[in-house]
């Protein structure tokens, strides 16, 4: 009996769906606009994220060291640090290099390449750039270097000038701005979301108390409350995995134009990552829409089958 | 059967049902009559338990049906079939699905209702129109499919409220002849209606109610008002 009764409420509800027409129309209608919303706010949150870690990238310490310092030294510094917890990279450019890049900097510098070469020896020392893992620990970083005993005497020695005392203002200020972005982001995101769910919950709603005598009849003839209710679960079932195939479907050509008209502005191409995570994106939104579509019609029915 | 203790039924402040008492037993026929407005619907749906009372009890089989569990009720409702003035079709559905519905919603099998719903939309005159939608077909039509499935389940009680209000007198007479072949095979059918010649014709019981009240109660009467 069980299945004569899910394949009863199954055809009954993909038939009611069919034969409501506007009405089924009118709430896929309403769910593909929460839908395309939800995609555009994980759409968003990857380009925010994108360009907070592009901003993170560009966020480092350098390590100045006294010219002429040991090669041992330095690279014992180097292995030090690569092995702190909170550092992501260590690059180290030589004294050499150092003067290559001055040299490139500055070349339209007329009078600043004069004055060195008027010097007989390279005036500029190598150096350490530090990148962290995240841009909160460059203190912790910094505070290594004060005489903790992470580095010896003589590691310390060859230290000529760390840059973080200089960079820390823009860096506090940086890791506030992310943080804020992230949790403004956050916030904006779940407010969106709810109320574009409480839109397409009241949709449903209505379009339930639309039925509300259909109701009464088949509470009036002995029908059980699952009997009642299956079919109108079924059709949100099917407005929610239809309503999230024409999302999807709508987004490719947007996300195409989003890739040739906003790449150069937010960094990331959008077309390229909605083809590699279309199908996460897919599921997200058919469980969204599923779920919407199923929620909404149980807690609306729940009313007029108290009564 | 059916027995009303003292009801009453107040709709703010006008009151549909003043004090009234009715007992039915099992396989009466019985005839509500009053004018618009007396209180004959508010009866049947006090019955169904659509409505609650005011104040005291109705009782089926010696069960206060205002005191049934939601399941209880469920069930109690399976024995009763129901056909009234608006209808109350379902909207969605074809005649056949209209009729099978109802025969679902007691789980019975395929094979009975595929065999039963033909039977009873012969019985009523509908079988050309088995794949229509209701809002396809004419008053009378409607009517006939309401009847057609409040047979279909053999309930113990029927109650009809305005059965033949839109039929024309030839159908009229085929209804009240439906209804007297149930009432013989068993069924106890209470029939709430204002047209005189049906309930003339049925020659049973008739209790007369004009103003919430009941004003006649008699074995075999006819249309007095």
């Amino acid at each position: 009996m069980f299945f004569v009764k899910a394949k009863r409420i199954l055809v009954s509800g993909c038939r009611s769906f069919i034969r409501s027409g506007f009405t089924s129309i009118a709430s896929i209608f309403i769910m593909v606009i929460t839908l395309f919303f939800i995609t555009s706010l994980i759409f968003l949150q990857a380009t925010l994220n994108y360009s907070l870690s592009e901003i993170k990238n560009k966020v480092d310490v350098t390590v100045y060291l006294i010219p002429g310092a040991d090669e041992e030294e330095i690279n014992n510094v180097k292995d030090i640090l690569g092995k702190l917890p909170e550092v992501k990279e260590v690059s180290y450019t030589s004294e050499e290099e150092a003067l290559t890049e001055f040299k490139e900097k500055h070349s339209n510098d007329y009078l600043t390449l004069q004055a060195l070469d008027e010097l007989d020896e390279n005036p500029l020392g190598a150096s350490l750039n530090i990148k962290a893992k995240d841009p909160s620990q460059y203190e912790n970083i910094a505070k290594y270097f004060e005489s903790d005993g992470t580095f010896s005497s003589d590691d310390l020695m060859i230290i000529d000038k760390i840059d973080y005392s200089q960079n820390k203002v823009v860096i506090d200020r940086l890791n506030s701005i992310i943080k804020g972005a992230q949790k403004l982001g956050f916030a904006l995101s779940v407010i969106l979301i709810i109320i574009s769910i409480l839109i397409t919950f009241n949709t449903v709603r209505l379009i339930i108390y639309m039925s509300r005598d259909e109701i009464g009849v088949m509470k009036l003839v002995g029908a059980e409350g699952r009997y009642i209710r299956g079919p109108f679960i079924v059709s949100g079932v099917l407005v929610g995995i239809i309503s999230s195939i024409l999302t999807v479907l709508i987004y490719i050509p947007v996300s195409i134009w989003l890739g040739n008209q906003a790449t150069d502005f937010i960094g990331i191409n959008l077309y390229s990552y909605y083809k590699s995570n279309v199908l996460q994106l897919f599921i997200i939104m058919l469980g969204s829409g599923v779920a919407i579509g199923i929620i909404s019609s149980v807690f609306a029915i729940r009313k007029f089958l108290k009564k | 059967m059916i027995y009303f203790n003292n009801v009453t039924k107040k709709y703010k402040n006008s009151i549909c049902l003043d004090d009234v008492c009715i007992s039915i037993s099992q396989g009466e026929f019985v005839s509500i009559v009053g004018h618009s407005g007396a209180g004959k619907t508010t009866l049947t749906k006090l019955i169904l338990a659509e409505e609650k009372p005011t104040a005291g009890s109705v009782f089926f089989d010696s069960v206060d049906i205002n005191k049934l569990s939601h399941k209880e009720l469920i069930k109690f409702r399976r024995k009763v079939g129901t056909v009234f003035q608006d209808f109350r079709l379902l909207p969605n559905k074809t005649v056949y699905e209209n009729i099978a519905f109802a025969m679902e919603a007691l789980d019975r099998d395929d094979d009975d209702i595929a065999e039963d719903v033909p039977r009873v939309l012969e019985l009523v005159g509908l079988s050309s129109k088995s794949n229509l939608f209701p809002h396809q077909l004419s008053g009378g039509e409607k009517q006939r499919l309401a009847i057609a499935r409040a047979i279909i389940t053999q309930p113990d009680l029927l109650i009809a409220d305005e059965p033949t209000g839109n039929l024309d007198p030839s159908n009229t007479d085929e209804v009240v002849e439906l209804l007297k072949r149930l009432n013989e095979m068993g069924t106890t059918i209470i029939l709430a209606t204002h047209n005189k010649s049906i309930v003339d014709q049925i020659k049973k019981r008739v209790i007369t109610i004009e103003g919430g009240r009941i004003i006649r109660d008699d074995k075999e009467g006819k249309y007095m008002l």
